[in-house]
């Protein structure tokens, strides 16, 4: 495994995840660090996204799915019994595949509904809050002059950078994403790879994508799993000019997957 | 070359047959779509909306009282079934797989097909009896009995609609599951789950059966809960075996407030819960 | 001290379990509240009360088998008219028609399920039964008397009457089931059923229909259970005389019929008693007819 000069963060060790007798995830052992990009790359199928729903505990909510090993965050395991998983999540904040704002509420109210659920009223509070996460989700000035208006009625990439800052209101120190631009054209997808160099000023990013180029442009560290195995993990700029597995460079150079 | 053409005489003589099938479905929708409104526009008049019955001889008079009671004694149904439906709604769509909620499946597909007139029965005994007297309570009672299976099953599709990446997104945000539900799932549902409480109410409008000894009926107007209670259908019923010709005009007056009233919420809720359903649900 | 999310969960969670058992346990009680006012009735007549003929309130003698005729028959009718007629109109809507126009009828078709029981009632008291007593009858004692069912005068309400607005009431039941299990069907297998040379009708006998058959039988015996439970038209239509009459003509009653029209008026408590007695079979015939509905599209998705 190769050396990290961050102060770790989150620290996966010997993960496993199972759908019933199914085993997605076959023994992940990886360590993040503070306040960087880390990409996860490999062919559809290959359990990246159920690995990435380990880290804040999503995973189990799937019927039937359980995780075994251990996720530290900050030193302390996340699964641990004693832990309340709504902790957990507050600090590990989560973007999904597709764009999911929540129905029938307004660009604001996607915003703070997270805070605002967790009992914070105070109206000057939240507008601070959502005025500056809608601005490090490099959207304020798009939807600044409609907070009202529905979250829904956004376009589909507006609607993910909506959904990014929904998920930094919460100050998580870690955000998940799971193929954020998937599902959106180029110039969308532009502008998320844009913001998220960004974010990692204060945030650090985990992110699934099956998009190399991607991965390549910007992360710092990348790993690549196959079948539920992490085959190989190092920084980006070794693993894309040259990596040690045969796998990952068949993967990379286009001739598997 | 004989069995050919045997084969394509066949194939028309079977959409003649479907055509057929349609004229006999559609012919009769239009006679009584025509019926009513033909006779019961032609019977209308501004007193009908703003005068109770004369007493019987007298011509004129109207269905004041009636379609008031109506009003009540449904929102009073719906007051009683849609908190339970709701709730139940909520069940089965957000713990649809357990052996509670395929039960309760059951219970709702067996509760719908319960003859409205036993309903009738049954809160007879259970509120008329022990009350010694008919009551708007006990027609809002049996109203609710059948409201309740329709806004179990729209409630329990329609906060199915809302994908699971919704629910998961939520989850995501740290909060609680029972704050995703109610907060979230919920309130993002209000409008749609209104729908389908139109939708109930716009059956439980017309029947008439389950009130027939519940609610039982009047000639004056009255907004106590605990006295009998006049409504559109019933008071259709009485003046429509009646032998006379006056109130049997006033019967179909009514069948046409009736049909108006029921057929817009019926067809607005059809309407706007298709569309949810096409956009699936966001 | 703040609950842990689980625990907080766990109070909704049982909730909505106490809820939803609270709705399981009111069918059961209405089975339940049915039995005890029906057991004066039941533990003084027994199996007698079913299969007697004679109604007399009067003379407090209660036979239920002109009621249970009435509604078999009345119900019976309904089916034979409405089940083909709400096929063939559900492969209208989902084979023949373009989407857009399908929409429109399928409204139409489930426009007649919105229409009240007591509006097709008066319909059929001040349009449809003088239309049977001077064509419909008359046309039918010309030139179908052999078969021996359209015998004696027709004064316009009667079993046929009542039984063909309950077809009428019926059909959007059945076919709205049927057309949702047509549209089951994958394309592939009308294709391949094209792709033999078939004409449209053998497509759809071989690969519409014949897949479907247990679906529609259990979408028959839905629109069975509800012929059997409808009350106002049938009571308004049928003539309601506790008779067992072989012409179709003749005036009978129904289970629910008689219900509406006594239970108010009943003042023997042997008599409330037989009524709810009724009440109580019709229930269950109602219960098990979408039971036997329910199993057989069970075995239907296990099939598949």
């Amino acid at each position: 495994m190769s050396e990290i000069k961050e102060k770790i963060i989150l620290e996966a060790k010997n993960v496993e995840a199972w759908f019933g007798d199914f085993q997605a995830v076959k023994g992940i052992s990886v360590a993040y660090g503070e306040k960087t990009i880390n990409a996860i790359i490999g062919p559809s199928g290959c359990g990246k996204s159920t690995y990435l729903r380990t880290l804040n505990r999503i995973h189990e909510e799937t019927e039937g799915a359980y995780v075994r090993g251990e996720v530290l965050l900050e030193g302390q395991n996340i699964y641990d019994k004693r832990i309340d998983v709504v902790d957990v999540r507050k600090r590990i904040g989560m973007v999904f595949q597709k764009p999911n704002p929540f129905p029938s509420l307004s660009i604001l109210d996607n915003v703070v509904v997270g805070l605002r659920l967790q009992g914070i009223n105070k109206r000057s509070t939240l507008m601070e809050v959502a005025e500056s996460c809608l601005k490090k989700a490099a959207l304020w000035e798009e939807v600044k002059d409609k907070l009202n208006s529905l979250g829904t009625s956004l376009s589909g990439g507006q609607q993910q950078r909506l959904c990014i800052a929904r998920a930094l209101a919460i100050n998580p120190p870690v955000l998940l994403m799971d193929e954020p631009t998937s599902a959106l054209d180029p110039i969308a997808t532009a502008k998320i790879e844009e913001l998220m160099n960004e974010i990692k000023r204060d945030y650090t990013v985990i992110i699934v994508t099956h998009n190399m180029q991607q991965a390549a442009r910007i992360s710092d560290y990348t790993s690549f799993f196959v079948y539920g195995k992490m085959i190989e993990h190092g920084l980006s700029s070794d693993i894309f000019t040259n990596p040690k597995e045969k796998q990952t460079e068949d993967y990379i150079s286009g001739r598997f997957g | 070359m004989n069995n050919r053409l045997f084969r394509k005489i066949k194939n028309h003589l079977f959409f003649g047959l479907i055509l057929l099938s349609a004229a006999l479905v559609l012919i009769p929708l239009f006679l009584v779509l025509k019926f009513v409104f033909v006779q019961g526009w032609s019977s209308l008049s501004l007193s009908f909306f703003t005068e109770i019955p004369k007493p019987v001889g007298e011509v004129g008079g109207g269905m004041k009282h009636a379609i008031l009671g109506t009003i009540y004694i449904v929102l009073l149904g719906a007051l009683i079934a849609v908190p339970l439906g709701v709730t139940c709604g909520i069940y089965l769509s957000e713990f649809g797989k357990s052996k509670l909620s395929k039960t309760l499946k059951l219970t709702v597909d067996l509760m719908s097909g319960i003859p409205s007139i036993v309903i009738g029965i049954f809160a007879y005994l259970m509120v008329v009896v022990p009350l010694k007297s008919f009551s708007a309570l006990a027609g809002g009672v049996a109203l609710s009995i059948i409201m309740l299976p329709i806004i179990i099953k729209t409630s329990e599709e329609i906060l199915k609609l809302v994908p699971t990446h919704i629910r998961e997104a939520g989850l995501a945000l740290g909060l609680p599951r029972w704050k995703v539900i109610l907060f979230i799932i919920l309130k993002g549902s209000v409008s749609n789950l209104l729908t389908g409480i139109i939708l109930a109410i716009s059956r439980a409008a017309g029947e008439t059966a389950p009130l027939l000894f519940t609610a039982f009926g009047n000639m004056y107007l009255s907004y106590e809960i605990n006295k009998p209670m006049a409504t559109l259908p019933v008071q259709i019923y009485t003046y429509a075996i009646s032998p006379f010709k006056d109130w049997q005009r006033q019967a179909w007056a009514g069948a046409f407030v009736l049909m108006v009233l029921i057929l817009t919420l019926n067809l607005f809720a059809r309407y706007v819960l298709t569309k949810i359903k096409d956009k699936k649900g966001i | 001290m703040k609950l842990k999310s689980k625990t907080q969960d766990a109070v909704l969670f049982y909730t909505l379990r106490v809820i939803s058992l609270l709705v399981i346990a009111l069918l059961l009680f209405i089975m339940f509240v049915l039995t005890k006012s029906a057991w004066p009735a039941i533990s003084k007549m027994g199996f007698s009360f079913i299969i007697g003929r004679e109604w007399n309130p009067v003379e407090d003698q209660f036979g239920a088998l002109p009621f249970i005729f009435g509604t078999l028959i009345t119900s019976f009718i309904a089916l034979i008219i409405a089940t083909p007629v709400s096929i063939l109109v559900a492969l209208f809507i989902s084979e023949y028609l373009p989407k857009n126009v399908s929409r429109i009828i399928a409204l139409l078709v489930e426009m007649v399920a919105a229409i009240p029981s007591i509006v097709f009632g008066l319909w059929g008291i001040f349009f449809l039964s003088p239309l049977m007593k001077e064509t419909i009858a008359p046309f039918l004692k010309k030139y179908f008397s052999f078969i021996g069912l359209f015998e004696g005068p027709s004064f316009g309400i009667g079993i046929l009457t009542a039984s063909m607005v309950l077809a009428v009431m019926i059909v959007p039941t059945i076919s709205s089931i049927c057309r949702s299990i047509f549209e089951l069907i994958p394309k592939h297998q009308k294709e391949a059923s094209y792709a033999l040379g078939s004409t449209k009708f053998e497509m759809i006998k071989m690969a519409v229909i014949v897949p479907s058959l247990s679906g529609i039988s259990s979408a028959v015996v839905l629109g069975l259970g509800r012929a059997l439970g409808e009350t106002m038209a049938v009571t308004m239509l049928i003539g309601n005389s506790p008779v067992i009459a072989k012409s179709l003509f003749s005036p009978a009653a129904t289970m629910a019929s008689v219900m509406a029209n006594e239970y108010t008026d009943a003042n023997t408590p042997l008599h409330v008693s037989s009524l709810c007695y009724l009440a109580l079979l019709l229930f269950f015939i109602t219960f098990l007819s979408n039971l036997l509905a329910k199993s057989i599209v069970k075995n239907f998705s296990r099939l598949r």
